[in-house]
């Protein structure tokens, strides 16, 4: 038999099925396991809007270093059922390794030369107790490939499954036994063999995916509250913290649509909570409304927006750049905001945080711009360290007389909450005068547009700077903003030129003040956007006067791969 | 509050009904710094800002919405959602069913005059059929949205109509809504004299009538009779079932303690325990 030799020090393992197959039980097993293991692990997956049925992939990408992107490169394939394989047949290779049973490569046709190991899967887990097994075989067989102790498998399974009975636990770890006297034949036999490095400090690390990183930074920013109506692929947001209710003292509430749920947040933040909602395009058009009566009666809020393509329902499950715009003009009349974009898990954990400080602070919505590929994305990264962060809080308490919307130098009022003192709380949708009453005045309407606008000033003097990486000057800068970052990076590092630089912003809006003088130094600007129209380029010429001529878009529906990426920018520079 | 430059007509109902409400809440002691009244848009809605109280006037139709947060982030405070007919029914409508399904300790207060007023005379979801606006030329065709019917329906747990004519009553009405523990919903009829000139004082006084003192509010069949009786509208409580737990107090984070989260501190160390435990499965 042709022997398989993986010795790359990076491996990417796909695993392709059907919904309902439990891929997604396999992709949470290992990702755990392969960490705490030592090795570096990137997954992520893409799944159809469905419950059962379709072709859904999941990759698993270990390393001996730092990975943090999606390949197109295959080198492992577990095709689940007949469909995966012509799900996947572009990304497949002579040097792919393909593990499953014949019967699903009924069809090989011109691929003749694809490599195949035969498995019988259905056989083995209908002996075990039935097809539902099969998934948990290819955890075994996985696991046992990569060295990874059985037993650390078998102590999750019995964790995930305690409560479906001892019958379903047993066959479960029949299951992942037969699994590793596969792999372990594969291994001895010499048909597949694999040599990545362990490294024990990785396995000190915690693993996290984008929703995660969000929801902790949400509590790390003293979320207290949480309303949101479920939405593909913003859900994970509310789910965590909703099961961490108790636990941190956090109201989270299935609101009956959008509308509600971010009427709700700004009544939360109004009372002296910090609220925030979860939500992707179409359950954000809803709460545009909302959005800006946060803005007219000066509320803080934290809008965790996971963009999926549009227009409409789109693409439900699937990744794009797409609602920069949304974010930005969102809302009926002119009100200041922030929209942060964050590039890794570590920025999404931090900026979330920074969102409910920041708002509190000036009394404006702040966003956190993520997408499906972020959100359902996992990969290492450090212990995040607790200590320098910081619940600022800037209620203050009332005296006789107070007045929610007096007028001050900066723009920002002092901020009361009903309750906390002898004064009252008045804020009204309608323009309202220092008191918070509605008023039909010109001169106070005047000067009450002016005092939310100057916030401005104050919230691009906090503005983030863009990272650089590479030389400064005289390079070709390539620009990007939230989840292109780790992709890029690598893309950029792929190509290897030390005349090619890359800039990835994590605040988007406003834009640092800076901006214009750094992508000045460039010889030449290359834009990256997982968007049909470039729309943060838009954003740099109006607020930055930059231009930029090449523009790499993406409007699939999936993110960029490295290799495409790569590919994209050789072509243009 | 004498210098208020007040939005209403000369003979508003609603005139009757911040009377009441004023007259309850000072009977009741219900202290202005404690109270929260949260109001849509459309002249009922602009009631808090005639009042000495907290006022969360917000969006049309999104009141009930920010008043169930306001109570579940601080249950200490008063709050009074208050607005339209329009408002609360018709632009608020999944917001009405929702919030009776969860059963905040709120009360819900509506003026309802069976016309648009702060637009100029539109249909309302209360509207009558055969009722000529100039948008609905042909008569109102569509039925009228019967709000008692349908929070007795989804079991509300204080469920109320007044006519502002009785100013008295009224008052008595609101002090028993206060005093219920979980969601009240008082339904106030009020003429617009300025757009319905069909349901006029008189019209309500000749299609209303009391509910008998044998009455018992706590027959939910019996009240839903009561609620589509086809002749005329009955005013006092319709129904009330005390037994149901509020949305505040079944929240997780109010079954072990009461502290208001917003009184709460978060405790980072916590934080930090949780997320270094997922350094080992």
């Amino acid at each position: 038999m042709k022997k398989y030799s993986a010795k790359k020090d990076d491996i990417s393992i796909v695993l392709c099925g059907a919904a309902g197959q439990g891929v997604q039980t396999v992709e949470h097993l290992l990702t755990h396991a392969f960490k705490h293991s030592g090795y570096n692990l990137f997954s992520t997956k893409e799944y159809m809007s469905r419950v059962r049925g379709g072709s859904n992939s999941t990759q698993l990408r270990v390393s001996s270093r730092e990975v943090r992107a999606c390949l197109d490169r295959i080198d492992i394939l577990f095709p689940l059922n007949r469909e995966a394989l012509e799900h996947v047949r572009r990304r497949i290779t002579p040097d792919t390794i393909i593990l499953g049973e014949k019967d699903n490569f009924l069809d090989t046709g011109e691929g003749g030369d694809i490599a195949i190991i035969d498995i019988p899967i259905s056989t083995i887990a209908s002996e075990i107790g039935g097809a539902v097994y099969a998934n948990i075989i290819v955890t075994g067989v996985i696991a046992a490939l990569f060295a990874i102790d059985k037993e650390n498998i078998i102590d999750d399974l019995k964790e995930r499954f305690s409560e479906e009975g001892k019958t379903v636990t047993t066959h479960n770890i029949r299951a992942v036994k037969r699994g590793y006297e596969i792999g372990n034949e594969l291994i001895t036999s010499g048909i597949v063999s694999i040599s990545i490095k362990k490294d024990p400090a990785v396995a000190e690390q915690i693993i996290i995916n984008g929703g995660e990183a969000v929801a902790m930074g949400a509590i790390a920013g003293g979320c207290n509250f949480i309303s949101s109506y479920p939405m593909t692929p913003s859900t994970s947001v509310l789910t965590f913290l909703a099961q961490q209710s108790k636990e941190f003292g956090i109201i989270a509430e299935q609101a009956e649509d959008e509308i509600a749920a971010m009427n709700m947040a700004i009544g939360a933040w109004y009372a002296g909570a910090r609220g925030m909602v979860t939500t992707s395009g179409g359950g954000f058009a809803l709460m545009t409304e909302g959005l800006s009566l946060a803005g007219a009666i000066e509320s803080p809020m934290v809008i965790h927006l996971a963009q999926r393509p549009g227009p409409a329902t789109g693409m439900p499950t699937r990744t794009e750049q797409g609602d920069l715009d949304l974010a930005l003009y969102a809302g009926h009349g002119e009100f200041p905001r922030v929209i942060f974009a964050p590039g890794s898990l570590e920025a999404a954990f931090a900026l979330t945080a920074r969102a409910f400080n920041l708002a509190d602070k000036y009394q404006v919505p702040v966003f956190i711009l993520t997408d499906q590929y972020f959100i359902d994305s996992y990969y290492n990264i450090p212990r995040i360290d607790l200590s320098t962060f910081e619940i600022e809080r800037y209620i203050i308490t009332t005296d006789k007389g107070y007045k929610r919307y007096a007028l001050t130098e900066n723009g920002v009022s002092p901020r009361g909450i009903p309750g906390n003192g002898k004064g009252l709380v008045v804020v009204d949708s309608d323009e309202h005068d220092e008191a918070g009453h509605l008023t039909e005045d010109h001169d106070i309407r005047v000067s009450m547009v002016e005092k939310r606008l100057r916030k401005h000033a104050l919230l691009t003097q906090e503005a983030i700077l863009p990272t650089l990486s590479g030389k400064t000057k005289g390079t070709t800068m390539v620009v990007c903003w939230g989840s292109v970052l780790a992709i890029a990076d690598e893309a950029v590092r792929r190509i290897g030129r030390n005349d090619v630089s890359l800039v990835h912003f994590s605040q988007v809006y406003p834009l640092h003040s800076d901006t214009a003088k750094i992508l000045g130094k460039a010889a030449r600007l290359v834009i990256v956007e997982g968007n049909a129209t470039s729309q943060f380029s838009r954003i740099l010429k109006i607020h930055a006067g930059i231009d930029i001529e090449t523009k790499i878009t993406n409007y699939s529906g999936l993110a960029f791969s490295v290799e495409e990426l790569e590919a994209r920018l050789r072509d243009v520079l | 509050m004498g210098d208020i430059d007040m939005a209403w007509c000369p003979g508003c109902g609603n005139f009757g009904i911040l009377k009441a409400l004023e007259k309850a809440l000072a009977e009741m002691k219900v202290a202005p710094e404690g109270l929260v009244m949260v109001s849509g848009i459309g002249q009922a809605a602009k009631i808090p800002h005639y009042m000495k109280c907290n006022a969360f006037n917000g969006l049309h139709g999104r009141a009930l919405p920010a008043a169930v947060a306001i109570k579940a982030a601080n249950p200490r405070l008063v709050v009074i959602a208050e607005s339209g007919d329009g408002d609360m029914y018709g632009e608020g409508g999944n917001h009405f069913l929702a919030t009776i399904r969860r059963n905040p300790d709120i009360t819900n207060i509506i003026h309802n005059n069976m016309v648009y007023g702060l637009t100029k005379g539109q249909a309302s979801p209360t509207s009558q059929r055969g009722f000529v606006t100039p948008v609905q030329a042909g008569g109102v065709i569509l039925e009228p949205f019967n709000p008692i019917a349908v929070a007795v329906a989804l079991d509300a747990s204080f469920v109320a109509r007044s006519f502002i004519d009785d100013v008295d009553m009224t008052k008595e009405i609101i002090k028993k809504a206060l005093s219920h523990r979980g969601y009240a919903l008082v339904d106030i009829f009020q003429p617009c004299v300025s757009f319905n000139k069909t349901n006029t004082y008189k019209w309500f006084k000749d299609h209303t009538y009391y509910l008998e003192d044998s009455y018992n509010p706590g027959d939910r069949v019996r009240a839903f009779e009561k609620a589509v009786d086809p002749t005329k509208f009955p005013l006092g409580v319709i129904y009330t079932n005390p037994k149901k737990a509020t949305f505040e107090g079944n929240l997780s984070v109010y079954t072990q303690d009461s502290t208001p989260i917003i009184l709460r501190k978060l405790n980072l160390k916590k934080l930090q325990r949780f997320i270094d435990r997922k350094r080992r499965p």
